[in-house]
């Protein structure tokens, strides 16, 4: 046996344990029965480089005792090889150390703690946006696409496979800053495009033919003021003249029948419909990148909160779209593709007849502009958290609304127009 | 008397719906028990001329904590004309019984009032949405407190719902019973 020490000593490279890289690297768990045993991990700490996890050190090694240490990647079969030999029980705690820290750090998400499953700060959401760009180029471009009225820079996600000619699906999140449910959906959408393709047929397909323009976060600086200040705001954070009220309602202040139903022409109001269309720097930029990109947008998606609904055009009047029976049987498959999951009840049709008239949305707005798909999600729940929709709820939730939200670009796609 | 079907899925019925299930949580609700609408079968409207709209419901109801348990129930809902200061008469019957809560019922009273000190809490549900399991009974309760005031500030233009219970305080009794005080948001749908 000692014979065998002495070869595995030589052999050995002196590895080193300092290195940045743990590839291949083991942990072991040792309980040396004897003294004879305990001589044995004695013997292989003085001809090999072994870092000790528990206890500190080799020579506070006993019989009995729960040893813990880690080797090298170069020396780790030699010593698997001599503990057998010895008939040291042993067992491997972690088969490769580098990988064990990649998993851990995946877990925690990279940027600044972002999560998938949890309600993110906008610096997380703004930090992820950068990320979820860079490790997946092929898939996901960032831009800007203006700015919020306390001067943050408004990102954009463009998914798809880059090819010439695309259509593209608009999708925003965030207009209405409680509504926290809603950016969540978007974060999770975008990740649900990037890990399933290739994967997914449907998904694959859809990022092959089509570009999904994702809007995360259309309100930034009231969804911040949601972290910060008052957890129920809805508006925008924008100074209104003669008043000390704040903020605009971003989905009365498109020019869609503009403040003439369900808005209010107080800026202390809730649905305060702004001083005039677009005066919201965030409206305009988004009404601005649509009307910049309106032969390609062939469809247009608001995501809201709460009440499960599916809505489509019109809310600023009673009236009928003349599209009303193709919007009606779209809206009826996707909530019936919603529902399959997990059994979530949603209500559809048109806005004003099904929650309320109220003018100068967004969905009216790109409707009359000729994107024919438009439609506004209203997610979980019905009222028994309503806006403080907990955290465990996050993942089924954007579950199933992916369903219905891949039903309406599957159908968008088998009806360009 | 003009009596003409609704279309449950769109608001008028719904938000009809809504004020009969809130008196329905105010009369029957508590600590261990949180009725809400699964479904509005089926709605009616009156026209009471120089009194106000009628709407005839058929509702079904479930218990948010035992999902499995349904009950129907017929309601009528009359929204004054004029006076909008008036709460909506409301008339309910339930199809069969609610099941017992006793049990939990007395759980939850023996430990509050073997609490040390009086209850205190605040921002129920947090930011996040999240309830600590032993506030629940609390946030049932506070839920079964706005339906009475969902009920008595509802008309045909509105649609409540309990945002967040923003305060909640224990009063101190001689007698046996539990006294909390709260300090309730409420949500408007219509006019957010």
């Amino acid at each position: 046996m000692w014979a065998l020490l002495v070869l595995i000593g030589a052999a050995s490279v002196s590895a080193h344990l300092q290195d940045l890289s743990f590839d291949g690297q083991k942990v072991f768990r040792v309980i040396p029965q004897n003294d004879d045993q305990v001589e044995i991990l004695n013997s292989l700490a003085s001809i090999m480089q072994i870092d000790f996890w528990q206890p500190d050190s080799v020579t506070l090694v006993r019989p009995k005792m729960q040893v813990d240490f880690r080797v090298g990647a170069e020396n780790s079969l030699q010593v698997e090889d001599l503990l057998k030999e010895s008939g040291v029980e042993y067992q491997v705690l972690i088969d490769d150390l580098q990988a064990a820290l990649d998993a851990q750090f995946d877990s925690q998400a990279r940027a600044a703690g972002h999560s998938y499953e949890k309600y993110n700060n906008w610096d997380t959401i703004a930090a992820w946006t950068a990320d979820i760009a860079a490790q997946n180029p092929d898939l996901v471009s960032r831009s800007v696409i203006g700015e919020t009225y306390e001067g943050r820079p408004m990102y954009l996600l463009k998914l798809g496979k880059s090819s010439p000619n695309k259509k593209a699906i608009f999708m925003d999140c965030g207009f209405h800053a409680r509504e926290w449910i809603s950016p969540a959906f978007c974060q999770w959408f975008v990740k649900e495009a990037v890990e399933t393709y290739g994967k997914d047929t449907v998904m694959t397909t859809l990022l092959d033919k089509l570009d999904f323009y994702v809007l995360p976060v259309v309100n930034i600086d009231g969804y911040i003021y949601t972290w910060t200040n008052d957890r129920m705001w809805r508006k925008t954070r924008s100074k209104n003249a003669n008043s000390s009220c704040y903020g605009t309602d971003p989905n009365r202040n498109f020019n869609a029948g503009w403040c003439t139903a369900g808005a209010s022409k107080s800026p202390c109001s809730a649905t305060y419909c702004g001083s005039a269309p677009e005066s919201e720097k965030e409206t305009k930029a988004l009404a601005d990148f649509i009307r910049e990109h309106l032969s390609t947008i062939k469809a247009y998606l608001t995501i809201h909160s709460y009440s499960q609904l599916l809505l489509f055009p019109y809310s600023y009047t009673y009236a009928l779209p003349s599209d009303y029976q193709e919007l009606n049987s779209i809206a009826s498959a996707a909530s019936k593709e919603l529902a399959s999951l997990y059994k979530t009840k949603y209500t559809y049709g048109p806005g004003a007849k099904t929650i309320y008239p109220a003018a100068g949305g967004s969905d009216d707005w790109a409707y009359d502009q000729g994107v024919k798909y438009s439609f506004t999600f209203e997610l979980r729940d019905t009222g028994r958290y309503g806006f403080l929709l907990p955290e465990s709820q996050i993942k089924p939730t954007c579950e199933e609304t992916v369903l219905a939200v891949k039903y309406i670009a599957n159908y968008v796609l088998e009806h360009l127009y | 008397e003009l009596r003409s079907e609704l279309c449950p899925r769109q608001f008028p019925a719904r938000r009809a719906a809504a004020v009969a299930v809130a008196l329905l949580r105010y009369r029957r609700g508590g600590p261990a028990r949180a009725l809400r609408l699964r479904e509005l079968r089926r709605a009616r409207t009156e026209d009471i001329k120089d009194v106000g709209h009628k709407y005839y419901l058929e509702l079904e109801l479930e218990d948010v904590l035992d999902k499995d348990s349904t009950v129907n129930c017929t309601a009528e809902v009359l929204y004054h004309l004029g006076n909008q200061n008036i709460a909506p008469d409301v008339q309910f019957t339930l199809e069969g019984e609610l099941k017992s809560t006793e049990e939990a019922d007395h759980v939850f009273y023996t430990r509050i009032r073997s609490l040390e000190k009086e209850l205190v809490a605040e921002n129920i549900p947090d930011s996040h949405g999240h309830v600590p399991p032993e506030l629940e009974p609390i946030h049932l309760l506070a839920w079964v407190a706005s339906g009475y005031l969902v009920w008595q500030n509802s008309t045909e233009n509105t649609e409540f719902q309990l945002a967040q219970v923003k305060h909640v305080k224990q009063v101190r009794r001689r007698d046996k019973y539990l006294q909390f005080d709260f300090v309730v948001l409420l949500h408007e749908m219509v006019s957010q």
